[in-house]
C-alpha cells in the first residue's frame, strides 16, 4: 500500500508542477466571466445559463486533465528510462499500475475540487443559495466517471504506441459515450436483426459515463439524488475501473519494457 | 528577371484580391456585423434552432426529449404554445416506459420528470437562450415574440420587451407576428391605444399580403391579431370597428360559436337587428 501511495504522490506532485491545470482553470474562469458579463435584458439574476456554461467547461477540462495526465505516465517513464530502476526495486507491475491510477485519479480529483469551488462561488454570486450537498453529489459522480476514464486511458497507454494517439482515441471515445451512450438503445430498437442485438449488446457492455452526469439536476435546482443510487453508481464505476485496470495489468505484465 | 518583380506582382495581386473581397463583403449588408455570422456563416441558423429548443428545455426544467425521442408532432415548442394560448399547455405526449435497467437507473441522474418553471422569476432563465437564438439567426421570428411575451407578462420588463421586438422588427420588417406582439404590448402594457391600433392594422395588412394566398395560411396568428384588435376597439367604444373585426375573426376562428356570442353582444349594444 505504501508503494502504491508513494507512486501516486509522485504523479500528484507532477501535476501540481505542470502548467496544464492552471491554464485550463484560468481559461474556465475567463470564459465564465465573459459569459457572466453579458447584459441580458438588464437582469443580473439570470444564472442557469452561466451554471450550464461553467459546468460544460469544467467537464471538458476534467476530461482533458484526466486523459492527458494519464496518457503520458507510462510512455514518459519508458522514454526517460526511469521505469527500469523503478521496476527493479521491489515494485510489482500491478503496484506500478495501481500507483499510476490512484495518482492520476487523485490529481484529477484535486483539480475537480478547485473547479467545483469556483462553480459554487459563481452560482452563489447570483443565486444566493448554497446547495452544498447537491454540488458534492455532482462532483463525486464526476470524479467517479473520471476514474473510469483514467483506468481506460491507462489501458490505452499500454496498448497504443504514442500518448497523442491514445489521448485522441480516449477523448473521442469518452465524448462519444457522453453524447450518445444514453440513446444507443433507442437506435438499436430501430434497427433490424442481427444489428439490433449487436448494438444492444454493445450498449450493455459500454461503460455508461453519461450516468455520472448530474449537471442537469444542479443547473435546474432539482432535489438531491437518492444516496442508494449514489452508492450503486459508485459500485458501477468501481467495477468498470477495476475491469480496465485488470485488463491493463494483463497486457502489461508480460510486455517487454523497452 | 529581377527577383523583386515576382514579389511585386504577388503583392499587387494580393492587394487587388483583398480590395475586391472587401468590396464584396461591404456589398453584403445583412448580418455581416454579427460575431456569429463571422464565425459560423450560414450554419449558425442550424444552431439557432437548437438554441431555441434549449430555451424550451429550460422551460421544462431540463426535461426534454432528445432528437432520438419523439419530436413534437406539429413542430412547435411547448414554450411557444403557452405564448400563443396564454394557458399552460396540455401534454398528450405519453412518456416512454423505461426500456432497460440502464435507462431506469440513469433517470436518477438527469431531470426526468415533466415539470415547468414554477416560480414567477424563473421565467427569466429561458431568456439567454432566446437572445442567443435571435443573435444566431436574426431572421427567425419566434425568439423575439416568445421572449417579449415572457418579459412583459411574467417579468414586468415592458421596455426591454419593446426594445427586443423593435430589434426583431429591424431584422424582419415584414413580420406580422412581431407586429402583432408589439401591438399587444402597446395595448395591454402601455395602454397606448392609437399606437396599438396602428401596429395591429399593419400586422393584418402584412398577414394578408404574405399569407392570404397561401394554400395553408397561418390562420392562428391572423385570428390572434384580429381578436386583439377587436377587443381593443371594443374597449375604446368603437363598436362598429370591433364588430367588423369579430366578423372577420369568425371566419378563421377555431371556435366560431364563441365569436358569434361576442358579435351578438356587440349587436345588442349597438341596438342593431340581428
Amino acid at each position: 500500500m505504501n508503494t502504491i501511495w508513494a507512486l501516486a504522490k509522485v504523479v500528484v506532485l507532477e501535476m501540481v508542477r505542470r502548467k496544464d491545470f492552471y491554464v485550463l482553470f484560468i481559461l474556465t474562469v475567463l470564459l465564465t466571466a465573459t459569459a457572466g458579463s453579458v447584459n441580458l435584458f438588464n437582469d443580473r439574476s439570470i444564472v442557469r445559463y452561466l451554471k450550464e456554461i461553467c459546468l460544460l467547461l469544467i467537464w471538458a477540462c476534467g476530461l482533458v486533465i484526466a486523459i492527458t495526465c494519464t496518457a503520458r505516465q507510462i510512455p514518459a517513464e519508458r522514454e526517460s528510462r526511469t521505469i527500469f530502476p523503478l521496476l527493479a526495486k521491489p515494485v510489482t507491475r500491478g503496484q506500478f499500475l495501481l500507483g499510476k491510477f490512484f495518482g492520476c485519479w487523485l490529481a484529477t480529483g484535486l483539480a475537480l475540487l478547485l473547479f467545483y469551488i469556483f462553480f459554487g462561488l459563481v452560482s452563489a454570486s447570483r443565486d444566493h443559495e448554497w446547495p452544498v450537498l447537491n454540488y458534492l453529489q455532482a462532483a463525486w459522480l464526476h470524479w467517479l466517471m473520471l476514474g473510469i476514464v483514467v483506468a481506460f486511458t491507462l489501458l490505452g497507454s499500454i496498448v497504443f504506441a504514442a500518448p497523442s494517439s491514445n489521448g485522441t482515441i480516449c477523448f473521442v471515445s469518452a465524448a462519444g459515450i457522453l453524447v450518445l451512450g444514453r440513446h444507443l438503445n433507442k437506435v438499436a430498437l430501430s434497427l433490424a436483426e442481427p444489428l439490433q442485438s449487436l448494438l444492444y449488446a454493445f450498449y450493455f457492455a459500454l461503460p455508461h459515463l453519461e450516468l455520472f452526469d448530474a449537471r442537469g439536476l444542479i443547473i435546474h435546482g432539482s432535489e438531491l439524488i437518492r444516496w442508494d443510487m449514489i452508492a450503486l453508481a459508485t459500485l458501477y464505476a468501481a467495477a468498470y475501473a477495476a475491469f480496465f485496470l485488470f485488463a491493463a495489468w494483463l497486457v502489461f505484465r508480460r510486455r517487454p519494457l523497452n | 528577371m529581377h527577383p523583386a518583380l515576382p514579389i511585386a506582382l504577388a503583392l499587387a495581386t494580393a492587394l487587388a484580391a483583398g480590395g475586391r473581397l472587401l468590396l464584396w463583403q461591404q456589398s453584403r449588408t445583412q448580418d455581416t456585423g454579427s460575431v456569429f455570422a463571422l464565425l459560423l456563416g450560414e450554419s449558425r441558423r442550424a444552431f439557432a434552432a437548437q438554441v431555441f429548443l434549449k430555451a424550451d428545455a429550460y422551460f421544462h426544467r431540463g426535461f426534454y426529449p432528445s432528437v432520438f425521442d419523439l419530436a413534437l408532432p406539429d413542430g412547435k415548442t411547448h414554450m411557444a404554445k403557452e405564448t400563443e394560448s396564454h394557458n399552460p399547455h396540455e401534454h398528450t405526449q405519453p412518456q416512454h416506459p423505461n426500456r432497460d435497467w440502464i435507462e431506469t437507473f440513469g433517470r436518477n441522474f438527469y431531470p426526468s420528470e415533466h415539470r415547468h418553471i414554477e416560480r414567477l422569476g424563473e421565467a427569466r432563465e429561458i431568456l439567454p437562450w432566446l437572445r442567443l437564438a435571435a443573435e444566431l439567426d436574426p431572421h427567425r421570428v419566434d425568439p423575439y415574440t416568445v421572449a417579449a411575451y415572457w418579459l412583459r407578462e411574467r417579468l414586468n420588463k415592458v421596455n426591454e420587451a419593446e426594445a427586443f421586438l423593435r430589434e426583431g422588427l429591424r431584422a424582419n420588417p415584414d413580420s406580422y407576428e412581431i407586429l402583432g406582439e408589439l401591438g399587444r404590448l402597446y395595448a395591454e402594457n402601455q395602454r397606448d391605444v392609437p399606437r396599438a391600433r396602428a401596429v395591429q392594422e399593419l400586422a393584418i395588412a402584412k398577414w394578408i399580403r404574405q399569407e392570404a394566398s397561401k394554400p395553408s395560411p397561418d390562420v392562428l396568428a391572423y385570428a390572434q391579431i384580429l381578436g386583439q384588435l377587436a377587443a381593443l376597439e371594443e374597449s375604446t367604444g368603437n363598436l362598429d370597428r370591433a364588430l367588423a373585426h369579430f366578423t372577420r375573426l369568425k371566419r378563421v376562428s377555431p371556435a366560431p360559436d364563441t365569436v358569434q356570442k361576442r358579435i351578438d353582444e356587440l349587436q345588442a349594444k349597438l341596438g342593431q337587428p340581428r
